[in-house]
């Protein structure tokens, strides 16, 4: 049975310390989710000190540290927990990290957007100092010493003086009985003595990954629970008008069949629709779904035929759009005459494909749902559940369990309110298992997008104007309609905050329809805005005569911070103060100059078919410099020999975790631009599995990226995503070099590189 | 009645001859371990062994591995970590870890055969692993690692 007892609201412990609202909420994977886990499963709630929603410390000396982020590689579930301990001056192998539901007590948990840690370090830091000052104060009151003459080693309190000493554990409960103290009252460790931040550390779930017990959501189980396959409308917005609904029930282990209606617009996080096959175990369940033969009404998009629709794209591209950055008049000085070029770019629709599909288990009982789902956001899980069903969203506990990757795809959490919705239907827990085929023509796609450039070069051959145009459908259609437009947030990324000094700038943008759903993919518009704009520099410093690394810098300019709300009142600066993270041209040049020293940019020899190139971006507060070698044969096969990357992210708390992240991410960044393509033909995308929609494999990811972190005590930046963007235009200069093959449209699958 | 032999214990199982391994493993035994990423045998995801070599369980229907030996991660550390295995940990290889199930079986396949792969050899076998996290470079540092430990 499941316990659902387990998961109530009374496992919150309310009240129990002062005012100011620190209220502990830690709640559990209930036992029986997985038996072998039953065991080890732990309650931070019953410990004796909490202080605060993210720590509780027992009497054993346990320090149980919540993980409120979800976990999809980039280990946040590892590196927040660290910078609580290192506060606390916690022994990191008597921490205990619990994995949180759904909860705004807990704030954003919407992990996306690379901001884990800039969001959350400072909370973690306190709530650290609070326990150790709870401990502390503790001791000193049992010792009769004065508080200032204690201090903390490792998961214990000391007094120097009297050589007194006491483990956290012995501790815990005459802290407990302590008032809360005040922000002020604080005191923090000094960088000096950091024990884990800064250090490095491995994840937390490193042995259970490599011996197969990690759970995952698609590992979740509870007793009598069923399986669905659900098969979709081809096209967006598709109603099913009929299907056979005997077929499937003749395939053994499948139990019934259940129509899920299509979305009212705007889609948002709702399921398509369809209709779904219940069945015992997972194979019956697609098996039985081969057998529906549905019929479909494909509705407006079936006119969505992406050929025709980049030709329309590029159209747009080559008129004036809307400006959402200007400064001087770029239009003006096209017409004083002199050397101009143009380029126009060009990057399709991606799929995220995450090595998990899309899962989730769901438990509807007396108007209350359980849900476990592989989701980067269980707020938003909650939030839909409670709107598809009409229930409270109070009545849904969302567990997250790891994710097997996410990308952003999993911040959208259609295949929850699937789970929930069926599982009231059937009156049995339902687990929804998407197939492969199933996440490739039903994602919520990284957005197509057009770009238009042009500039006008001095003398020098450096610009005294730059014109950029970018068109794509925005990722605001998901949520409105009638939304065409970029929004300020996706034009900051790469377009608006483009850091050359260059007296006439101008950044435009034109709308354009949606026509499947349009979602954030690792990097979103940074991918393409950099693209054009990484590339196209590459290009005025092929047309100019110069080396491109000292023409990038020459293009960024001095240092100086650029004064972006001058001509970019909209800019949002993604959430941060542009007091704490302005856009600073001396961390572009700083990671530039660094990426030329280790990759030997200056004294490169290069032999037939080989080049090297370079791209500098700023995104998620992030600054990085990417050199990628290529060599190129005759058959027009390319081969990444080598990647070098500097990043300045501010403070790094995890510099082992980003090193993976930035090596991943030329690994993200080679499958986008060598095959990354999603297309269309009458609403239906053509892709399904990893034939037709290829991401890298090992023989065609680069052989060795060496990834370099600037030491900063800057605020603390995002490292998932920001290593995106300069791949793609570092790879596509480095072609360039490499063959004179100028390529301007993603993926390189559709160049020919070799005559 | 198909009988077959998982991680030591000896099996029956009356369902649908023409359901995969794969999901035999997961549904059936609970035996979550091996996951499941494409269904077309293009990503590796699922792989295990059978009788000592690595097949792709989600296109090894159960009627085909009648009689067999199957293995899966599950079992690889019932006797204290793998070589491999902890290779994988000191190079400190996963990302969101959900392909490293059968990264590490394809690994330790690779090296019953080869104990001393080459790049080639590596890239050979490898590639038919996806890792969507892009873990290639330490997958084949903790490849020529366990290689190492071995000689």
């Amino acid at each position: 049975m499941n316990t659902l007892t387990n998961v109530s609201r009374r496992s919150f412990l309310e009240g129990i310390l002062s005012a100011g609202a620190l209220v502990l909420c830690v709640r559990f994977v209930p036992e029986n989710l997985w038996a072998s886990d039953a065991a080890s499963a732990s309650r931070a709630d019953q410990s004796v000190l909490h202080p605060s929603v993210y720590v509780g410390v027992d009497t054993d000396g346990t320090v149980y540290i919540i993980a409120h982020r979800s976990e999809m590689g980039t280990t946040s579930r590892t590196s927040l927990p660290l910078v609580l301990a290192d506060e606390l001056d916690a022994d990191w192998s008597r921490v205990k990290v619990q994995q949180a539901i759904g909860d705004p007590r807990y704030g954003s948990q919407d992990t996306d957007g690379s901001h884990s840690i800039r969001e959350f370090y400072q909370p973690m830091r306190e709530a650290g100092a609070i326990a150790r000052f709870m401990l502390i104060r503790a001791a000193a009151r049992q010792w009769g010493v004065p508080e200032a003459e204690c201090t903390t080693d490792v998961h214990v309190v000391i007094h120097k003086a009297t050589g007194k000493k006491a483990g956290y554990g012995e501790l815990a409960a005459a802290a407990a009985k302590l008032p809360v103290p005040k922000k002020e009252d604080l005191k923090f460790k000094p960088p000096s003595a950091w024990r884990y931040v800064g250090k490095g550390q491995t994840s937390y779930d490193l042995e259970d990954i490599c011996t197969g017990k990690a759970k995952f959501g698609m590992d979740a189980r509870i007793d009598g629970m069923l399986y669905a396959s659900i098969e979709h409308p081809p096209v967006l917005g598709g109603k099913l008008k009929s299907f056979d609904e005997k077929a499937p029930l003749q395939v053994k282990g499948v139990r019934q069949t259940v129509i899920i209606d299509t979305f009212t617009p705007p889609h948002h996080f709702q399921p398509l629709g369809g209709v779904a096959v219940i069945a015992d175990n997972t194979w019956s369940a697609m098996k039985g779904r081969k057998k529906l033969n549905p019929v479909w009404d494909n509705g407006a998009h079936a006119v969505y035929n992406s050929d025709q629709y980049k030709k329309e794209l590029q159209q747009t591209a080559r008129q004036p759009g809307k400006a959402a950055r200007n400064q001087g008049d770029v239009y003006a000085a096209f017409n004083q005459g002199g050397k101009t070029i143009e380029a126009e770019y060009y990057v399709p629709h991606l799929a995220h494909a995450s090595m998990e599909t899309p899962v989730a288990l769901a438990d509807y009982r007396d108007g209350k749902v359980t849900v476990w789902a592989s989701t980067q956001n269980p707020q938003a899980v909650q939030e839909v559940i409670s709107q598809k069903l009409g229930i409270p969203k109070e009545a849904v506990t969302c567990y997250v369990p790891l994710l097997g990757g996410g990308f952003g795809r999993k911040s959208k959490p259609d295949y929850a309110a699937e789970a929930a919705i069926l599982s009231k239907k059937v009156g049995h827990p339902v687990k929804v298992v998407w197939s492969r085929e199933d996440d490739i023509r039903f994602d919520y796609y990284h957005t197509v997008s057009a770009m238009y450039m042009k500039a006008a070069l001095r003398a020098d051959g450096l610009p005294k104007a730059w014109l950029q145009r970018s068109v794509f459908p925005s990722i605001d259609s998901t949520f409105d309609v009638n939304a065409t437009a970029a929004s300020a947030g996706e034009l900051q990324q790469g377009w608006t905050d483009l850091p050359f000094n260059i007296p006439n700038l101008r950044a435009e943008n034109s709308g354009a329809p949606a026509h499947v759903r349009i979602g954030w993919l690792r990097s979103v518009a940074n991918i393409y805005h950099a693209f054009a704009a990484q590339s196209f520099a590459d290009e005025c410093a092929h047309a100019a005569g110069r080396d491109s690394l000292e023409y990038l810098l020459a293009l960024i300019g001095p240092p100086r911070v650029v004064d972006i709300k001058k001509s970019a009142p909209d800019y949002p600066n993604y959430g941060g103060s542009l007091e704490a993270y302005p856009i600073d041209t001396a961390r572009h040049r700083r990671v530039i100059e660094l990426v030329a020293e280790k990759s030997g940019w200056e004294k490169r020899k290069l032999g037939k078919g080989q080049g090297m190139g370079i791209a500098v971006h700023r995104s998620f507060l992030t600054y990085v410099a990417t050199v990628v070698q290529v060599e190129v044969n005759s058959q027009g096969e390319v081969r990444i020999p080598r990647v070098d990357t500097a990043v300045d992210a501010g403070l790094v708390v995890n510099p082992e975790a980003t090193r993976s992240q930035f090596e991943g991410a030329a690994v993200f960044g080679t499958s986008l631009a060598r095959f990354g393509e999603i297309t269309a033909t009458n609403g239906a995308v053509d892709q399904s599995n990893f034939d037709t929609y290829p991401v890298t494999r090992m023989n065609e990811a680069p052989y060795k990226t060496n990834v370099y972190v600037v030491e900063s005590s800057a605020p603390p930046a995002g490292v998932g995503e920001p290593g995106v963007p300069p791949f793609a235009p570092a790879l596509c200069n480095a072609i360039f070099a490499a063959t004179g093959k100028r390529i301007r449209e993603l993926p390189l699958s559709r160049n020919k590189l070799v005559a | 009645m198909i009988q077959i032999k998982v991680n030591g214990v000896q099996r029956s199982f009356d369902g649908e001859p023409d359901m995969p391994l794969l999901w035999y493993l997961r549904d059936v035994l609970a035996l979550t371990g091996t996951k499941f990423g494409c269904g077309m045998a293009l990503c590796g995801a699922c792989t295990v062994h059978k009788n000592g070599k690595a097949v792709r369980s989600c296109i090894t229907t159960m009627q085909s591995a009648a009689g067999s030996e199957i293995r899966t991660i599950e079992d690889i550390a019932a006797n204290g970590l793998h070589p491999v295995q902890k290779s994988w940990m000191e190079v400190n290889v996963p990302q969101c870890g959900y392909c490293q199930s059968g990264q590490i079986m394809q690994a330790i396949a690779l090296l019953n055969q080869k104990p001393k792969p080459t790049d080639d050899d590596i890239d050979d076998v490898m590639s038919g692993n996806i890792c969507r996290c892009g873990t290639y470079q330490r997958i084949r540092a903790a490849i020529k690692a366990a290689a190492g430990e071995r000689a």
